[in-house]
């Protein structure tokens, strides 16, 4: 039990002195009574309770013991950091070691009383994380709900207070929210009972017998056009920040969708993705473009399909050296060939035709009878439509023969081959099609920005996409959308914790390795694959294949 | 004229010539066995008919038109199928999907159809286990999947790689039935196997290949009766 404690108190140690709690510490949850970096102690607590309570104990006075414990180690480890902190300056070697910092851990008392005052708070906290173990899930889910829904009003006030800013909505706005402050308690208690009441009541008529029960059909269309009216109306209720975050989010969708073709239905890892991403985005700067380097001054919609056909060349200009190899080598081979892309259009001798570093300027913004897409709002409505399209090709083509013979590659290559599925043709259309989606995503970011520059390409992007498709889940179109909003989206909203972003980032990447290693939202195959084990009797069925080598060998 | 005919293959890897001028025929109906010890040839001569490896020289005729051109997919469509060594199943897909990849080739849903039932009816286990995940099967079901797969294609000639590796003795026995029931409903099998016992029991015909020769060949019968099979394959 102390055993978890550590491993949290170590959680919470690095939590500090990375100024992850401090920068928290900025944002109020309850206007002057509990911020965000406090949530966050308390979170790192009560889970480590939880766990504890969980792992060690299965009676109840054992659970709420072992949280108890737990839940004082930690807090005994808070304690030692800022006991330690008085003996040296841990700001030689922690530059986030700061006063503010240790003023919020040690609430403005001498080391002592502080590290007695952490173990007795880090006990109550655990107490309660234990509690929380030993209470059913029934119960316990809509406090979660609740929690997240408050804590979310919280973290994304921002974009609360902008969607409330209309005058109308000024006496909702004054009592959820402190006049240029953080949310008020009566805001974020009734947010919590709301939220949670409505979970609640949700998992109450779960599989309750008299609901009404709408045909299946009438629910799926019913839930598409409330989903079409939702996401019509997000940039208008959000304003024109949403709308750029959304645009933001929409692009990466559309480079996930392709790269999920090439990555998660073919199997071919590809982390040089970015290179057909700026190829789209420089043949409509090229074709369109006003300035300088303009050769074409053609209209948007006059660039686009020609954006997504030189992609798709380039696809498979890609595709051909790299048929023979595979596994990790495919993925270095891929690597250099976004670098090259970037490279060259970087580089000097082909500056009168790319521009170099300034890159291609003056993009206009398309223009559809005579209404120009000028704003993110505007652009917004494009991108999502431009995704529909998109993710509608996907679904049709995973659900098609080429999809299938897709699957079987990622499967098995060679049997796929002896399966008298053409090899070359096959990997030769995911390269293609794949680079063809990132095109299109490429082409409204011209638009978008105004400008293309060999900058905006950068290898981390292709990272990014492929970390998408991983959270999302590996040959999941739903899950190319999730894994967007929460890898991009959210650390889009959330700006001002900008410079932790790859730090919550690696830490999300490890704990999905470990705890979800399908993804979100997973496509049936992976489900299965990783699963297996825990539906059927797998390790009955598979012992007497290896006792079966062992005897025919 | 032999429906399958081997004349002279040469087939390299880097530098090592692993088929030093292996010719052989497999009449219609027949199922001809081809034995030998480990690195002998014998999947290197599978290989080369089913499009995976190219011959340096020599030539691979189905009914008189040359195979070693020809793309493994194109031969596949031409009615030449084989079953991977080590079985080899889509893990990660059903039992159904996997005998669909099978009929990856055809466009004839009916026939399809067809066969699958009748894959079925030879493997009623696969049946019973549609719904389920390939590679939770045991190890004998998996075999029964992979060459039920290779019967979806409609094979006229079906190339066998080790059907029996790895598997207990009961299970060999059934696979070896099938193997007879195959061939009896029409389809000709060119059979690699170690286990020369089990092979030249269902065989009529067979070829022994050493370092990459041919270097005996005649009737099963022929070949369970000489000295040689016998004590080097047979242990006898």
């Amino acid at each position: 039990m102390w055993r978890v404690g550590l491993v949290f108190g170590a959680v919470a140690w690095f939590v500090s002195l990375v100024g992850l709690v401090e920068a928290l510490h900025g944002r109020w949850v309850v206007d002057g009574v509990l911020s965000a970096g406090q949530v966050l102690l308390l979170a790192v607590l009560l889970a480590s309770g939880w766990t504890a309570a969980r792992r060690f104990s299965a009676s109840l006075v054992g659970r709420l013991w072992a949280g108890l414990l737990a839940g004082a180690t930690v807090g005994f480890c808070v304690g030692l950091l800022v006991w330690l902190r008085s003996l040296v300056d841990l700001r030689t070697m922690f530059v986030n070691a700061s006063p503010a910092l240790f003023q919020l851990l040690s609430g403005g008392q001498p080391a002592r009383v502080a590290w007695a005052a952490a173990v007795a708070v880090g006990a109550g906290v655990g107490l309660v994380g234990g509690a929380g173990a030993c209470t059913p899930a029934r119960v316990v889910r809509p406090i979660l709900v609740g929690a997240a829904a408050a804590l979310s009003l919280a973290l994304f006030q921002e974009l609360v207070l902008l969607v409330l800013q209309p005058e109308p909505l000024a006496p909702v706005r004054d009592w959820l929210f402190v006049a240029g402050g953080g949310p008020t308690a009566q805001g974020i208690a009734a947010t919590f009972a709301f939220s949670a009441a409505l979970a609640a009541l949700r998992q109450a008529s779960w599989g309750r017998a008299g609901r009404v029960a709408l045909p299946p059909k009438a629910q799926r269309v019913l839930w598409s056009f409330v989903g079409v009216l939702l996401l019509a109306a997000l940039p208008i209720a959000g304003g024109p920040f949403v709308a750029q975050v959304l645009v933001i989010v929409g692009l990466y969708t559309l480079m996930g969708l392709g790269l999920n073709l090439e990555v998660g239905l073919a199997g071919l890892l590809d982390l040089g993705f970015v290179a057909f991403f700026a190829i789209g985005a420089y043949t409509v700067g090229l074709l369109t473009s006003v300035g300088d380097h303009g050769i074409a001054h053609w209209s948007f919609w006059a660039a686009v399909p020609v954006a997504v056909l030189v992609s798709l060349i380039a696809g498979v200009i890609l595709g051909i050296p790299v048929l023979g190899i595979r596994g990790d080598y495919l993925a270095i081979a891929t690597l250099g060939f976004g670098e090259i892309v970037r490279l060259l259009v970087l580089s000097d001798a082909l500056r009168p035709w790319f521009g170099g570093s300034q890159g291609v300027l003056a993009i206009p913004k398309p223009v559809l009878a005579g209404f120009e897409f000028s704003g993110p709002q505007h652009l917004y409505y494009l991108t999502v439509v431009a995704s529909a399209v998109v993710a509608y090709v996907a679904w049709r083509l995973q659900d098609s023969r080429l999809g299938r013979a897709w699957m079987a590659i990622r499967e098995d290559e060679d049997v796929a081959e002896a399966l008298g599925i053409n090899l070359v043709s096959v990997k030769l259309l995911a390269y293609g099609l794949g680079a063809a989606f990132a095109g299109v995503g490429g082409a409204i970011f011209a638009v978008m920005v105004g400008s293309v520059f060999p900058h905006s390409f950068q290898l981390l992007i292709s990272i990014q996409v492929l970390a998408l498709i991983i959270v999302g889940g590996m040959g999941s179109i739903p899950g190319v959308i999730v894994g967007s909003a929460v890898l991009i989206g959210l650390p889009e909203l959330l700006r001002e914790f900008g410079e932790f972003r790859f730090l919550v980032y690696g830490a999300v990447l490890v704990a999905m390795m470990l705890l979800r290693p399908e993804g979100l939202l997973p496509a049936a195959a992976q489900r299965r694959e990783l699963h297996a084990a825990e539906e059927e009797p797998a390790g009955l069925a598979r012992t007497p294949v290896g006792a079966a080598t062992e005897g025919g060998a | 004229m032999a429906l399958l005919e081997l004349e002279d293959l040469h087939v390299y890897y880097g530098n090592i010539h692993a088929l030093k001028g292996v010719s052989l025929q497999v009449e219609a109906g027949e199922i001809v066995a081809l034995l030998g010890a480990n690195g002998a040839g014998k999947s290197t001569t599978l290989n080369t008919v089913s499009g995976l490896l190219r011959p340096r020289s020599g030539a691979v005729r189905l009914e008189g038109e040359d195979l070693t051109r020809i793309p493994p997919h194109r031969i596949v469509e031409r009615g030449v199928v084989q079953v991977p060594e080590g079985r080899r199943v889509f893990g990660q897909l059903t039992v159904l999907e996997n005998l669909e990849m099978g009929a990856f080739t055809r466009t004839d849903s009916q026939g399809v159809r067809e066969d699958l039932e009748r894959v079925f009816a030879l493997f009623p286990r696969l049946k019973e286990r549609a719904a389920q995940v390939a590679g939770t099967l045991s190890g004998g079901e998996q075999q029964m999947l992979a060459i039920g797969r290779a019967l979806m294609a409609r094979p006229r000639v079906l190339l066998m790689d080790e059907p029996s590796m790895g598997l207990a003795p009961l299970l060999v026995e059934q696979i070896f039935d099938a193997i007879q029931e195959i061939n009896r409903q029409g389809t000709t099998i060119l059979l690699v196997e170690q286990n020369a016992y089990m092979a030249l029991q269902v065989a009529h015909r067979g070829y022994v290949l050493q370092t990459g020769q041919v270097v005996l060949s005649g009737s099963a019968e022929e070949l369970r009766e000489n000295p040689e099979v016998k004590r080097a394959y047979l242990g006898g």
